[in-house]
């Protein structure tokens, strides 16, 4: 016979001891941020937790807007120590961090990594300029007709913005406003194929606003399509319609060479050779972030950032090369692992 | 007279488009059906096709020297010598000796990626279990590289151009060497059971998933079944009928139908935020998957108190039973298979969801079993998303490989759900 009140008194002892333990300590690194930088922070944490001697990291997929904050909201074991950022971190982000106690941050730019534009290799390759890109996806482009002028974006194929390209429909499979990747387009494609506009240019200084929604909004008419944070999902699509563009990060063009190839941007190629020596154009840094606060506290966060920028791991042929990083130079590296082993503060 | 001949006709007349609309009722019907049993066998068809590799593993045979000027020069055994000494060096040495000519650094990788990087791990842990094997040689079968692995089981092909294949002519010709030596083989897949998830494909198991999955419905059980059970007794047998009472139950039926997501926020603001329990934590997924089936269990347990016919409860009271007596001794065994079976269904949907996990970071990257319900840790739905997000081709099966597992743990749960109905439930 079953004993309600036995068991509800047992679920209740239960809940309650569960809301009495709360966090007092840690012994494992946390950290948070970009699903672009994932891949390579957890190859790193991976090996640093075979060594034997500290725990794994975790390591969570949350997006570097998401992650910042959660690493900005204060000092102490439930907060995160580390947070992946596939862009640098933002004026705004560091006051956060700074009402929350949280002053004194080292950043750690890990390498590189390259946004290509792809499709599926029974198509052409497309070759483009950041400003056939820019009009084939802003919302508003300049009108050709009356110079000075926006109009709604009219163009409906390739053909119509560029001669040399096919006449298919514009259809890109892009990452989604959340998405670092996004951000990086942005700033990287989608700003210096507006500036290509002298009148456009002139604006990045007299109104800074109005720059910013002309160059940073993307079309809403089905030309551009957010397709989630994940890749993969984009490789597939594009294998499956050959005429669909897809942007995302390099390392997925190069798991996927026999299914797609990557259109030739301003006339560069995004190889792993270009994209290290900074031919290729659209290429951003890749940043963690480390509490000092928590050095110390944590065991084993300064030996993770020492793993972290060995040469064993972010140099030219260390073990994050091989999942697709782009590693910094080697004076660049020599200069990063100084700073990290220091745990210099950060300056914006 | 007249009269029963015009019915009759009527009968008639309209007879065959009765019967036609019977026949395209039951058509409709049949269609629905074969419709819905056509996209459960693309769903399998599909899962299964791109996941039932993942149940193999390829393996290497490599002839280890256990050199005791590497492994321990001095001779003292001390296991932290044991433990930090260079088993990389081992494999490679190992690997050379097999192929003697080749040479160059460049080179040289590409032969030491036909071997998967946990394979000095392996070594370091069998000389820590028997130190005794130093200064012997051994043969030790270790992973092979999940692209040796891929093109072993046919997902890389010699056919694809060399400058896309993942793995280069001179690899190709290894792998050849490898399988006419009889040093390569694969395996059944034992460490996908036992292992925790890895960035390397030939590494990752659901072992670590599936603990955390087992951990928060451990918790969301302990938690929801009595809570349900007794609301449902509550409201059913012993409250008032009023206001208050009718307002109860459409908000228990509206909480039915929240988006799982929705809990998942409150979970954050509520446990993590102001009670300041850990992130990640199975306990806290357990608790946010309580609030989710909480609904279903109370719905489905009224649902079968309701089915316990009054006479029973008159004849309780009639010999003189109370109240509480009635309910406990009689009813509540009555009623119990359906509201097990309610709770089953409550459970196998919280062990199928993601989305509230999302927000209390349990999409993690988690490399140690869990070992409490306070570890950080990850969930089976969670593991198949992370998976599916991975660049590496290798994980493409894994992914399905993980979604035939929890596949299999749902249909075993909703099978004891039937099981259940089937043995004991009463029909009066």
């Amino acid at each position: 016979m079953l004993k309600p009140s036995l068991v509800l008194a047992a679920a209740a002892s239960l809940g309650l001891g569960g809301l009495a333990i709360a966090q007092s300590s840690r012994d494992y690194i946390s950290i948070v941020g970009s699903s672009t930088v994932y891949p390579f922070t957890t190859a790193v944490a991976e090996s640093f937790g075979k060594s034997g001697r500290y725990k794994t990291p975790k390591v969570e997929s949350t997006g570097t807007g998401g992650g910042i904050k959660l690493f900005c909201n204060g000092v102490g074991v439930q907060h995160p120590d580390v947070a992946n950022a596939s862009r640098r971190i933002k004026a705004s982000e560091v006051q956060a961090c700074a009402k929350n106690g949280v002053k004194e941050v080292t950043e750690i730019k890990v390498g590189y990594d390259g946004i290509v534009v792809a499709n599926a290799r029974s198509a052409q390759i497309f070759k483009l300029s950041r400003k056939d890109l820019y009009l084939a996806l802003a919302k508003q482009v300049p009108d050709p007709a009356n110079s000075g002028k926006l109009i709604n974006n009219p163009y409906k194929t390739w053909r119509e913005i560029n001669k040399i390209l096919p006449a298919d429909k514009i259809e890109v499979l892009g990452p989604p406003p959340t998405s670092g990747t996004r951000d990086a387009f942005l700033e990287l494609v989608m700003e210096p194929g507006c500036e290509s506009y002298d009148w456009i240019a002139g604006l990045a200084k007299s109104d800074k606003n109005r720059f910013k929604s002309i160059c940073h909004t993307i079309r809403e008419d089905g030309g551009y399509i957010e397709a989630g944070e994940n890749d993969n999902l984009i490789v597939q699509k594009l294998d499956a319609s050959p005429k669909t563009l897809g942007i995302f990060g390099y390392s997925f063009l190069e798991e996927n060479l026999n299914k797609l190839h990557g259109s030739l941007i301003d006339g560069k190629q995004p190889t792993f050779e270009n994209i290290a020596s900074g031919d290729y154009p659209v290429s951003r840094a890749l940043f963690i972030y480390v509490k000092k606060a928590h050095v110390g506290v944590i065991p084993g966060l300064k030996e993770f950032v020492a793993e972290y920028t060995s040469e064993r791991a972010f140099g030219q042929e260390g073990y994050l090369v091989d999942k697709g990083l782009i590693p910094l130079g080697s004076a660049e590296a020599k200069q990063v692992r100084a700073n990290a082993t220091g745990m210099a503060n950060l300056k914006l | 007279m007249s009269k029963g001949v015009r019915t009759a006709e009527l009968v008639e007349k309209g007879l065959k488009r009765r019967y036609r609309a019977e026949w395209m009722f039951q058509a409709y019907g049949i269609a629905a059906v074969s419709l819905g049993i056509i996209f459960v066998l693309f769903l399998f068809y599909s899962v299964i096709s791109k996941g039932y590799t993942s149940f193999a593993q390829t393996y290497v045979q490599l002839e280890i020297q256990y050199d005791e000027q590497i492994i321990d020069p001095e001779g003292a055994r001390d296991i932290e010598t044991l433990r930090m000494a260079d088993y990389m060096s081992l494999v490679r040495t190992s690997l050379k000796d097999m192929f003697p000519q080749v040479e160059g650094r460049a080179n040289l990788r590409k032969l030491y990626e036909l071997v998967s990087s946990n394979a000095p791990f392996r070594l370091q842990n069998r000389v820590m279990d028997d130190p005794a094997l130093l200064g012997t040689t051994q043969k030790v079968w270790v992973l092979a590289g999940d692209e040796v692995d891929q093109f072993m089981k046919g997902q890389i092909t010699a056919d694809e151009e060399e400058s896309t294949r993942p793995l280069n002519d001179q690899q190709l010709a290894w792998i050849g060497v490898l399988e006419q030596r009889g040093v390569i083989e694969k395996r059944f897949n034992t460490e996908f059971f036992t292992n925790g998830d890895s960035r390397e494909p030939e590494q990752a198991g659901v072992a670590g998933a599936a603990m955390g999955s087992f951990f928060t419905l451990i918790v969301t059980l302990l938690l929801s079944f009595p809570i349900g059970v007794a609301s449902a007794v509550y409201l059913e047998e012993f409250a008032p009928r009023n206001r208050w009472t009718d307002l109860i139950e459409v908000n228990i039926n509206n909480l039915a139908a929240v988006p799982s997501i929705v809990f998942g926020l409150l979970g954050l603001a509520v446990f993590i935020n102001f009670f300041g329990l850990p992130r990640s934590a199975p306990l806290v997924g357990g608790l946010v998957l309580t609030l989710m089936t909480l609904p279903t269990i109370i719905i489905a347990s009224r649902a079968s108190l309701k089915a316990v016919p009054p006479s029973i409860r008159e004849a309780a009271l009639g010999m003189g039973a109370s109240q509480i007596q009635m309910v406990a001794h009689h009813v509540l065994p009555l009623a119990m298979p359906g509201m097990l079976t309610g709770t089953i269904i409550g459970m196998a949907r919280a062990l199928g969801e993601s989305a509230p996990l999302l927000m209390i970071g349990m999409v993690a990257f988690i490399v140690d079993v869990p070992q409490a319900i306070t570890d950080p840790s990850t969930a089976l739905p969670v593991q198949i998303y992370l998976w599916a997000d991975s660049p590496e081709r290798a994980f493409v099966e894994r992914t399905s490989g993980a979604i035939m597992v929890l596949l299999l743990f749902l249909l075993l749960m909703n099978g004891l759900a039937v099981i259940l109905r089937n043995r004991f439930e009463r029909r009066w």
